[in-house]
C-alpha cells in the first residue's frame, strides 16, 4: 500500500526555518516506521536524516514524534498509523537536523542523578546476596534504554529547562530501591531541589510514551513518597 | 582539522570497549570513541546470558565450560584462550554484580543459572545450568551496567564520532585514529600511544541478520586496508532463531527454558539429528538442521522458516524469564508465542573471525605471533580464538568482559612505558580525500543498490552452506559492486550530521568483509563449525587444523594460515 510521510524537515546549514516535506512510499501493513523512512533515504532522498542502529525497539536511538505522540520507529508498524503520517523530531531539544535532536541536556541530567551502584561492601568471594523479592522491587525500571521518548513528552520539560525529567528519575529509581544500593540518600537529596522530582504534575504522558511500558509516573511518585516518608 | 591527544583511545562503546576503558579511568587519560552514544551499542541487544561456572544450580567446573568451548567451536579454538576465558568467566560475572548488575537470583540471593545450547556438564554428558541472566535483556543490563561505571569513573567519551582510519608509524606502531564528528562534519585527528578495536561485527553484509545497522564491520575493515590480517573470516555464526524475514534474535534461552523447534510436520526435528543435546545442539548445528528440513520440503507449508513453539511453557515463565523475546514476536509478527507457535529462520549473527590477537588484546599481524605495537583489539571485532568455527551461545558476553578487561589492564601498563609514536606527516590524508570524493562527486551509483546486491548475495551463496560454485559467483558480484563503489554517489553534500556520507563508508567496510569472508570460504576445503562446504563436506584436520589469514596487499588479496593451539583437548569427531 501507498503511505505519505510528512516529515518536518530542517538543515541548518541551509534552512531559516523547518519546513514539512512529504514523501510517497509504497510499505506492507508490518513494515515499521524506521523501514518506510530507510525506504526514502535510500531509494528518493539520502539527505533525509534520523538516528537509528538496532531497529527492533532495544538501543533508543529512533525515538521521535510520530502522528504527535513519542515512538520508536522501529517498534511502530504501519499498520497501526494510517495512510498519512506526520513525524517530526522529539520536542524540548534543539534540533541538529531533520529528526535529529541535540541530547545533551538528557544525558547530563540521566549523569546528575548518579546513575551507578553506590556501594562499599563488595565481598571478597563470590556475589552480594539480594532475594529475588528484593530483586523484583525494581526490575520496572531497570528496562530503560534511555532513548528520551518520556522526559521531551512531558510538559514539565518543554517549559523548564532545568527539570531533570523522567528518564533520569527512572534512572535514579532503579538505584534508589536497589537493595545493595547505599546511595539513596545523595540521589534523594539532588531529586529534592528546585529542578528535581516536585516539578513533576503526574501528567502520565511519561508512561504513555514509555516503548519499554516502564510505569514512569509510578516510579517518580514512589520516589516523591520516598521523600515524603523518609524511607525506600 | 582537530587534533587530540591521549594516552589511549578505544573505539568502540559496547561491552568490550567499556570494560577496558573501566580498568584505565582515572589512572590514564584515556577516550572512548563511538559512532552511537554508548549505551546504543550491540551488546545491548544480547539476550540470554553470560556463562560462568559458578556452580549456584549444580555442579559445573570451569574446565567443563573450557572444553564446551572448545569442541564448540569444532576444535578450531584456541585453546590457552580458551582456558584464560573459562577460567576468569567466573571473577567477571562476580565484578559485573559488584558493579551493580541486576541478574536474576535464585531463593538463596545468588546469580540464577540456566542452560544454553552446547553448555554440559562433565565433558558433554547432558545439559548443565551455567548461563547467568537477567530476563532476556542481559546484554541490556551489560551495557547499562558498564557505561554506569564509565560516568562514575569520569571516563571521556567522544560520542557520534564516526571511524575513518586507523594510522600506523612508518615502522608499525599503531599511533591513532582519524575520526569524523557526525554534529558538525569536522575531522578530528586523535593520536595515542595506544588504540584498541572494539567496534564489534558485520553482519550487516547479509540480508536477514540479527544485527544492528550500526554493525558494518568499520573498526576491521580500516585496519585491513592497512596492511593487517583478519583471521577466520569464513566462520559466521548463523543464529537458528530469527524472527521470519526481519532476522530480529529470539534468544537461545527459548530452548533453553523448553522452547522446541518444529517442522511444517509438526515434528520436534532436532533430536533426530542430535539425540543428546536436541534443541540445545550448537548454533551451527541447529542451523543446519534447519537448513536441511527446509530443503527436503518440511519447512512450515513446504516455505523457508520452521516454528518454535513456546505453547506449552507457562505463562508466568515466559512473562519472567523470556519477557523481551515473545514481546517481539507480538509486535512484528503479531504472533502471540504463549498459544502460536512463532515462525523463525536462521539469522546471520555472529562473526567468530576479526583481528587476529592475543590474550592480552594485542593485534598481530602474522602467524608467528608478532604483535603490532600498541594495537589492540577485543569483542566480536577481535579473534582471540576463543570461539574457533563456533562460537556457544553467551560465550560472546564472557568474550568481550573477560578480554576487553585483559585488554584494557594491558594497555595501561604499555602506555606507562611507551613513548608518543610521531604521527604521519598528513594524518587526514586518507580520511580527508575519502570524505572529499564523496562529498562532491555529483552523480553515480546509488550506495543502497549496491548494499542490497551485496547482502543480497552473501545470503544466497555465502550462508549457512556453501561449495566453490556458490562462493565463486558471490565473489563475482561483490567484484561488481566493489567496481561500482568507485562511483558511488550520495544526495547529502552538507557538513551537518551527514549519514548519507557514513552510510556510504559503511558500505565501503562491508564489501571489505565481504570479499575476506568469501576468500577465506573458498580457500578452506573442509567443512568445521559453521564453515559447511558442500563439495567438502568432512572435517579435514590433517590440512585444516589450522586459522585462515587473509591480507589486503597492493595485488589483491593474501591468504596464510596460523597453527591452532592446543593444549588438553585432542580434537575429536563432534556429537551431541
Amino acid at each position: 500500500m501507498d503511505v505519505t510521510l510528512r516529515i518536518k524537515r530542517y538543515n541548518p546549514d541551509e534552512d531559516v526555518k523547518p519546513v514539512f516535506k512529504e514523501y510517497v512510499v509504497a510499505v506492507e501493513p508490518t513494515d515499521r516506521v524506521l523501514d518506510a523512512l530507510n525506504e526514502i533515504k535510500w531509494q528518493q532522498d539520502g539527505t533525509l536524516t534520523y538516528r537509528r542502529s538496532c531497529a527492533h525497539g532495544i538501543c533508543g536511538s529512533d525515538a521521535m514524534r510520530i502522528n504527535g505522540r513519542n515512538r520508536l520507529a522501529c517498534k511502530i508498524l504501519m499498520q497501526e498509523l494510517g495512510k498519512k503520517i506526520t513525524i517530526e523530531p522529539l520536542l524540548g531539544y534543539k534540533v541538529i537536523k531533520d529528526l535529529v535532536v541535540d541530547m545533551d541536556a538528557f544525558f547530563a541530567a540521566y549523569k546528575s542523578i548518579k546513575p551507578y551502584l553506590i556501594a562499599d561492601d563488595a565481598p571478597s568471594s563470590g556475589e552480594r546476596l539480594q532475594s529475588p523479592v528484593d530483586r523484583e522491587r525494581f526490575d520496572d525500571t531497570t528496562k530503560c534504554i534511555l532513548c528520551a521518548a518520556c522526559t521531551t513528552a512531558c510538559p514539565i520539560t518543554w517549559t523548564n529547562e532545568h527539570f531533570v525529567g523522567p528518564a533520569a528519575i527512572v534512572n535514579a529509581h532503579r538505584f534508589i530501591f536497589d537493595s545493595r544500593d547505599q546511595g539513596a540518600g545523595e540521589r534523594l537529596r539532588i531529586l529534592n531541589t528546585q529542578s528535581g522530582v516536585w516539578r513533576c504534575r503526574t501528567v502520565f504522558n511519561c508512561t504513555e510514551a514509555c516503548p519499554r511500558d516502564i510505569e514512569v509516573t509510578k516510579a517518580i511518585e514512589e520516589v516523591k513518597r520516598a521523600l515524603l516518608y523518609e524511607q525506600v | 582539522m582537530s587534533y587530540h591527544r591521549f594516552d589511549a583511545v578505544i573505539v568502540g562503546a559496547g561491552g568490550a570497549g567499556l570494560m577496558a576503558a573501566i580498568q584505565m579511568a582515572g589512572k590514564a587519560n584515556i577516550a572512548v570513541v563511538s559512532k552511537l552514544y554508548p549505551p546504543r551499542s550491540h551488546t545491548g541487544a544480547a539476550q540470554g546470558g553470560i556463562s560462568a561456572a559458578l556452580g549456584n544450580t549444580e555442579e559445573d567446573h570451569w574446565q567443563w565450560h573450557m572444553f564446551d568451548t572448545v569442541k564448540g567451536g569444532d576444535y578450531l579454538v584456541d585453546q590457552d584462550a580458551a582456558d584464560v576465558l573459562s577460567r576468569e568467566a567466573i571473577d567477571a560475572v562476580l565484578e559485573l554484580e559488584h558493579m551493580g548488575l541486576p541478574f536474576n537470583r535464585t531463593p538463596e540471593g545468588r546469580i540464577d543459572q540456566r542452560r544454553f545450547g552446547g553448555h554440559t556438564r562433565n565433558f558433554g554428558e547432558g545439559p548443565v545450568r551455567r548461563a547467568c541472566y537477567a530476563a532476556d535483556r542481559t546484554g541490556h543490563m551489560i551495557i547499562q551496567t558498564l557505561y554506569q561505571q564509565g560516568i562514575k569513573h569520569n571516563v571521556n567519551f567522544l560520542d557520534e564520532h564516526h571511524l575513518l582510519d586507523v594510522l600506523f608509524t612508518d615502522d608499525g606502531r599503531c599511533c591513532g585514529v582519524v575520526t569524523l564528528e557526525m554534529k558538525t562534519g569536522e575531522i578530528h585527528t586523535i593520536h595515542a600511544k595506544a588504540i584498541m578495536i572494539a567496534t564489534g561485527g558485520f553482519g550487516r553484509v547479509y540480508k536477514i541478520t540479527s544485527n544492528a545497522l550500526a554493525g558494518t564491520g568499520d573498526g576491521i575493515a580500516i585496519p585491513f586496508r592497512r596492511g593487517v590480517p583478519l583471521m577466520d573470516m569464513e566462520f559466521y555464526q548463523f543464529h537458528p532463531t530469527g524472527l521470519y524475514k526481519l532476522g530480529i534474535l529470539l534468544s537461545e534461552a527459548a530452548r533453553g527454558e523448553g522452547g522446541i523447534l518444529r517442522n511444517g510436520d509438526g515434528e520436534a526435528f532436532a533430536s533426530r539429528y542430535a539425540p543428546t543435546l536436541g534443541d540445545l545442539a550448537p548454533r551451527d548445528m541447529v542451523s543446519r538442521f534447519i537448513h536441511q528440513e527446509v530443503r527436503e520440503g518440511r519447512g512450515i507449508d513446504g516455505k523457508d522458516y520452521v516454528h518454535l513453539d513456546l505453547s506449552h511453557l507457562s505463562p508466568e515463565l515466559i512473562d519472567e524469564k523470556l519477557p523481551d523475546v515473545t514481546g517481539f514476536a507480538r509486535t512484528y509478527l503479531g504472533v502471540e508465542p504463549k498459544t502460536d507457535p512463532v515462525p523463525i529462520q536462521p539469522t546471520a549473527h555472529y562473526a567468530m573471525g576479526g583481528l587476529p590477537t592475543d590474550v592480552e588484546g594485542r593485534v598481530i599481524r602474522d602467524a608467528k605471533n608478532t604483535v603490532i605495537p600498541g594495537f589492540y583489539s577485543a569483542g566480536e571485532a577481535a579473534c582471540v580464538s576463543v570461539h574457533g568455527a563456533n562460537r556457544l551461545g553467551t560465550n560472546s558476553l564472557v568474550d568481550l568482559v573477560v578480554f576487553g578487561r585483559r585488554a584494557g589492564k594491558h594497555m595501561l601498563s604499555f602506555i606507562e612505558s611507551a613513548e608518543l609514536p610521531p604521527l604521519p606527516s598528513d594524518p587526514e590524508l586518507v580520511a580527508r580525500a575519502q570524505v572529499n570524493d564523496l562529498l562532491t562527486r555529483p552523480n553515480g551509483e546509488r550506495a543502497a543498490t549496491l548494499r542490497q546486491a551485496m547482502q543480497e548475495v552473501m545470503m544466497d551463496k555465502v550462508s549457512v552452506v556453501r561449495d566453490a560454485t556458490s562462493l565463486n559467483e558471490a565473489k563475482a558480484v561483490i567484484d561488481g559492486v566493489r567496481r561500482a563503489y568507485h562511483h558511488v554517489a550520495i544526495d547529502d553534500h552538507g557538513k551537518t550530521f551527514n549519514t548519507d556520507l557514513t552510510e556510504a563508508l559503511e558500505l565501503g567496510c562491508m564489501i571489505d568483509c565481504a570479499e575476506a569472508i568469501i576468500e577465506g570460504a573458498l580457500l578452506r576445503q573442509e567443512s568445521r563449525g559453521a564453515h559447511y562446504r558442500e563439495d567438502f563436506q568432512a572435517r579435514d584436520d590433517v590440512n585444516w587444523l589450522a586459522h585462515s589469514l587473509v591480507y589486503r596487499t597492493s595485488g589483491g588479496l593474501e591468504l596464510g594460515k596460523k597453527p591452532v593451539t592446543i593444549t588438553i583437548f585432542e580434537p575429536k569427531e563432534r556429537k551431541y
